[in-house]
């Protein structure tokens, strides 16, 4: 196992509202490894972005405030550090990758002087941050990086904006990044080109990767491990061969029942999960999913599921796995074709 | 469905339709360059491209929202653009939209009743009591309750929004509805939950859609056939079973190949067809095929001269000169 570059140890991230406390993010743990590319799938409102933003503290705050956990990123806690130490860590050690290319980027600046800019402070010479931001521009698979360096973000594609958004991520050569659903609003052959771009650029560089996505088909494609969530807690993680074949969580089972696919049937019907996400202004005492879920028993609406380790990687939140527990079978995706 | 319906008149036949854009004395932008296709009663069709293909300015012309510049749209056999005033106030209630934006498409000010009202007021004489007792059947179709009539569309979640989206584009009692990438604002297990009421819906109601979207996916699942746009152009046009098992186009071939499977290790085995660059932009384009630019096997003539639409099998149509 290599080494670990990230840990996030039971964080609990709330925003304090006039109707109340969210409960965002309810005690959330795991890591990232060195070089690897971990995706985060859930749908909207389960806390996956809250807590990829609460890594690098952009979340508001207030409203938003830790209520507990420790982010360990190098050995340090993020949620100790004060702003300079913050700054130093934001955009140099761990980039960042917005979901949305056309409003994340300063529609009144030069794309190339957004690139330049994650240098400012640093005191690196002119010259020499210039041909970084050239150079990156080209690894991100721009041509004629000269060009668009002085082009605004209004003269570029999405697909060519999101490159841009890549490029100030990995100007600085970060150890990692986090991408919040780089790839949700590209068209699916520009998508293809980002995500073989982004594992390109994991080969090349050896930079660590959190990829957060709702789309289990990217998670597929990309990512060695996988964190599931819902209702702002872990459901299940492992590898992703772990997740897709060993499916060991109503939830995940259900998000691949739910996806219509291409060797489907015509007439198949899909399976969706009937209800809604849970409030997390009053977030249930059980388990999150218990209301929604198929295999649901009296116990999971009163007690939280504790954690069931299933291989050294491979672990589940569910009652399900209790020795109690009825003989239930939630493997969707067969190994072989 | 379409094999019963062969020798039937179209329900809706779409002739060398074209919608242009002038953005300025120069440039004009070609949203839709000549196309032609027909729509059966009972059936759904898919249609598939890309974001700037011309696939939501189709909808929008078969629904009048959009005046062609050139071309004809046959409804029932009768040209649309021959309508008397009548005939055209009875063609908007037949023929209805359900929009991709369901935060957007619903008026912030207005309560769940009166979204649901308002095509009911123009299009019938509905008594109010006839109304009200038409909404609660409505909102009970889509899946929503009596209680929620009263609410404003904020309350709601995206699912729910798209429900009442498409219990408003119901209320008039249509047969034609143009489904304008109706899940593709929505998360993946509520996505399943809309496509199911749709597919209820037309089975119930003998509904006829034309299902527009990016996600090949889905489009599989739903439709009867598809047809695929580049550019302004169909590119190609066969049954479902038929696309998927045979697709012709390069294009279409680069389209299925890079939908991301849900399964790694297939995903990791499956070797895309790579296309670099992206789609030119729509706004004076070039002559010859749209997609030569980006094909990997085009030849010389391919920039130059359009390709004609071809049947290369039964009902598959496609539109390139490898054929």
């Amino acid at each position: 196992m290599s080494e670990k570059i990230l840990e996030l140890n039971n964080v609990v991230f709330s925003f304090k509202t006039y109707a109340g406390l969210v409960h965002a993010v309810r005690g959330v743990s795991f890591e990232v490894r060195k070089g690897e590319i971990l995706g985060i799938v859930g749908e909207s409102g389960c806390g996956k972005s809250v807590t990829a933003q609460s890594i690098l503290r952009l979340n508001p705050e207030p409203p938003g405030f830790f209520e507990g956990g420790e982010i360990l990123f190098k050995g340090q806690d993020i949620i100790k550090m004060n702003n300079k130490q913050l700054r130093n860590i934001r955009g140099k050690d761990i980039g960042f990758i917005f979901q949305d290319p056309m409003t994340s980027l300063n529609p009144t600046m030069r794309v190339g002087e957004q690139i330049e800019e994650v240098f400012i402070g640093t005191g690196t010479p002119k010259a020499e941050v210039r041909l970084k931001a050239l150079n990156i521009m080209r690894l991100v698979g721009i041509n004629d990086p000269e060009r668009r360096f002085m082009q605004y973000p209004h003269e570029l594609s999405g697909g060519m904006k999101q490159r841009i958004m890549i490029a100030i991520a990995l100007v600085s050569r970060p150890s990692l990044i986090i991408c919040d659903e780089p790839t949700t609003s590209l068209d699916v052959t520009i998508e293809a080109q980002i995500l073989d771009l982004l594992l390109e650029l994991r080969e090349k560089l050896g930079t660590s990767i959190i990829m957060i996505t709702h789309d289990l088909g990217v998670i597929a494609r990309l990512c060695d491990r996988v964190v599931v969530m819902y209702g702002g807690k872990v459901a299940e993680q492992g590898t992703s061969e772990d997740i897709f074949f060993d499916t060991a969580h109503p939830y995940t089972s259900g998000l691949l029942k739910s996806i219509a696919r291409l060797d489907m049937e015509r007439n198949q019907v899909l399976t969706p999960i009937e209800g809604t996400p849970p409030d997390l202004f009053a977030p249930p005492k059980g388990c999150p999913f218990a209301a929604r879920c198929e295999y649901a028993m009296s116990v999971c609406c009163e007690y939280e599921p504790s954690k069931t380790t299933l291989t050294e990687e491979h672990s589940t939140y569910c009652w399900l796995q209790h020795d109690l527990a009825p003989e239930v079978n939630l493997i969707v995706e067969k190994r072989e074709a | 469905m379409s094999e019963n319906n062969v020798m039937a008149e179209p329900f809706i036949k779409v002739e060398n339709l074209s919608k242009f854009f002038e953005l300025n004395r120069k440039q004009t932008l070609k949203a839709v360059n000549d196309i032609s296709f027909e729509i059966y009663k009972g059936e759904t069709v898919g249609l598939v491209g890309e974001s700037g293909c011309g696939k939501s300015t189709t909808g929008r012309c078969l629904v009048n929202l959009y005046e062609p510049t050139s071309g004809k749209i046959y409804y029932k056999g009768k040209d649309t653009s021959q309508f008397t005033k009548q005939e055209k106030q009875a063609f908007t209630g037949d023929v209805q939209m359900i929009f991709q934006n369901p935060y957007s498409s619903l008026n912030p000010r207005m309560t769940v009743k009166e979204i649901v009202a308002q095509g009911m007021k123009y299009h019938g004489n509905y008594s109010k009591t006839e109304i009200d007792c038409r909404i609660e059947q409505l909102l009970e179709k889509v899946g929503l309750g009596v209680e929620h009539m009263s609410r404003f569309a904020h309350e709601f979640s995206g699912g729910q929004r798209q429900r009442i989206g498409i219990a408003r584009a119901l209320s008039v009692n249509p047969e034609f509805i143009v489904c304008d990438e109706p899940i593709s604002a929505l998360d993946v297990s509520i996505q399943a939950q809309v496509i199911n009421m749709l597919k209820k819906l037309q089975h119930d109601m003998g509904l006829t859609y034309l299902f527009i979207a990016h996600d090949l996916s889905v489009v599989k699942y739903i439709s009867d056939r598809v047809i695929v746009m580049y550019l302004g152009t169909i590119v190609e046009e066969a049954p479902v079973e038929e696309l998927y098992k045979n697709p012709a186009h390069p294009y279409t071939k680069v389209l299925l190949s890079a939908i991301p499977v849900a399964n790694p290790i297939k995903a990791k085995a499956n070797k895309r067809i790579k296309v670099s660059g992206e789609i030119p932009s729509p706004i004076n384009s070039k002559p010859g095929c749209q997609f030569a630019e980006r094909c990997p096997y085009a030849v010389d003539h391919c920039f130059n001269e359009a390709p004609p639409r071809k049947e290369i099998s039964k009902d598959h149509f496609v539109a390139c000169h490898v054929y």
